[in-house]
């Protein structure tokens, strides 16, 4: 079950909104297939990033992966905790391993992101 | 669709996530890469390779062939002993690196599943009027590898032949669970252990068996970060039919003095070759992994590239194998490498990473 609260993207980061400030991360799924985290590096404060940019990259031991945005906007907020530790992603990815904060510049861009239910749709055909 | 092992159920049944790997559906890990790197290093750990090629050799010639086409002296082995060696091209570039057993009456030998169709052919291409008959075992048998400290003691009792009592590199035919098999002291993740060649019949009973006793299903996620800290080379990345023995940093499996075989005329020429890329160890500072391909530069110039690369379990931060240019090679020479844009400093170390003490 994915939180009911948020929306995705279908590749797998979640949205939290507050006001024109979009919290970026992702979802438990994606953790789960990429397993054994390893160095996570987000972009700085000030970047303006299109939909479907990389805002940061995550690696595991298997694979280096894009964070992609999932709305337009410029990055206000990154963790930095994450970076320093990445098993807060693995452990709380819908929490405090958020990853990016971005001030949208289009709030429009939200309307194309997937429903819990559809991400959810969309995990179980992907799931193992 | 790949080939699948007699254990192909089994590891679908407990959660393993598949990869096709040389042509075969593989488990390549069931819980975590890094939970199972670290049972095989503290506890024990089981890997199914009945992917890995299983090739018998009988007939008068047998070892005259092997001696054609081995770099290594199987001449000299004992009854039971296995040894690491390399097949060759005529250009003295890898084919495969293989393990030779010998036994009183016959020869094995056990390939890289990449290779094994290659192999056979190379095999039947050097017989010649050789009276000798290849039997490819590889799909009518299966084989395991219980691996770490706690290795011996699991399989204690499950085989005639005592593994205790077998040497390094050493390897018996016995009863497993009743049942013909090959016992062997061997292994490819830098610890103590077994691999075990059984019947497929007879495959899943000896598998649930050693899961019963505290092997840890482990797939080839970590056999990957597990050879790379014992430095073990992985044909495709640090061999391949371009590079030669000497480059690879296993000069000592070439024995030039044991007789003709192939690829000699061609190393004996490459033996001293001055200006060819060796293979070292890099350590990293960073925590970024620096992948297969990655460039290594000095002062900005192109002096090599990462075969392999990983993050290191046990040490928690990145190593890799590269190749690079000779005079690059002592211990301490910094090095940069450049991942995905990112300057980073690395540091030759000694291989291998990981020693077992």
């Amino acid at each position: 079950m994915v939180p009911n609260n948020l929306r995705y993207a279908e590749s797998h980061e979640w949205v939290s909104v507050d006001g024109d400030i979009a919290t970026v991360g992702i979802t438990k799924f994606a953790v789960e297939q990429l397993t054994d985290l390893v160095f996570v590096e987000m972009k700085k404060a000030g970047k303006t990033v299109a939909v479907k940019e990389a805002v940061g990259q995550v690696e595991s031991v298997k694979s280096v992966n894009d964070v992609y945005a999932p709305v337009a906007g410029e990055i206000v907020a990154k963790n930095d905790a994450i970076e320093k530790d990445t098993a807060i992603v693995t452990a709380d990815p819908f929490g405090q391993g958020w990853m990016v904060k971005i001030k949208m510049s289009s709030k429009a861009d939200l309307d194309k992101l997937l429903t819990p239910s559809q991400y959810e749709a969309q995990i179980a055909t992907q799931g193992h | 669709m790949g080939q699948r092992t007699v254990f192909h159920d089994w590891h679908a049944g407990h959660g393993a996530r598949m990869v096709d790997f040389a042509g075969w559906d593989m488990p390549v890990q069931y819980t975590t890469i890094i939970d199972e790197h670290s049972a095989v290093r503290n506890a024990a750990g089981l890997f199914d390779i009945s992917h890995m090629g299983r090739l018998n050799f009988h007939g008068p010639d047998a070892l005259a062939l092997i001696q054609k086409i081995y770099t290594n002296n199987a001449a000299t082995m004992k009854d039971g002993q296995v040894r690491y060696g390399l097949v060759c091209n005529d250009n003295g570039g890898i084919r495969d690196d293989v393990l030779v057993y010998r036994w009183p009456y016959s020869w094995a030998m056990v390939v890289n599943a990449s290779n094994r169709p290659k192999i056979v052919d190379w095999i039947n291409d050097s017989k010649g009027s050789l009276d000798v008959q290849i039997e490819d075992q590889t799909l009518s048998t299966c084989m395991v590898a219980v691996q770490g400290p706690r290795a011996l003691e699991i399989v204690a009792g499950l085989t005639d032949a005592d593994a205790s009592k077998l040497g390094y590199y050493y390897a018996a035919p016995t009863l497993c669970m009743g049942q013909k098999a090959v016992l062997s002291r061997t292994g490819y993740t830098g610890e103590d252990g077994v691999e075990i060649m059984i019947g497929n019949a007879h495959g899943v009973a000896l598998w649930e068996e050693l899961v019963k006793r505290g092997a840890k299903p482990a797939g080839l996620g970590c056999r990957d970060t597990l050879r790379l800290e014992a430095a073990m080379p992985l044909y495709g990345h640090e061999l391949s039919e371009e590079i030669d023995p000497f480059q690879a940093g296993l000069a000592w499996a070439v024995k030039m003095d044991k007789g003709d075989f192939r690829g000699k005329a061609a190393l004996a020429q490459r033996q001293n070759g001055g200006t060819l890329r060796r293979r070292v160890g890099l350590e990293l500072h960073s925590k970024r992994i620096a992948r297969e391909g990655t460039i290594v530069r000095i002062a900005g110039k192109d002096v090599g590239i990462v075969t392999s690369g990983t993050h290191s379990p046990t040490f928690g931060r990145p190593i890799a194998m590269a190749y690079v240019a000779p005079w690059l090679q002592p211990v301490g020479t910094q090095v940069i490498v450049d991942i995905r844009g990112n300057e980073e400093l690395a540091v030759v170390v000694p291989m291998p990473f990981y020693k077992r003490k």
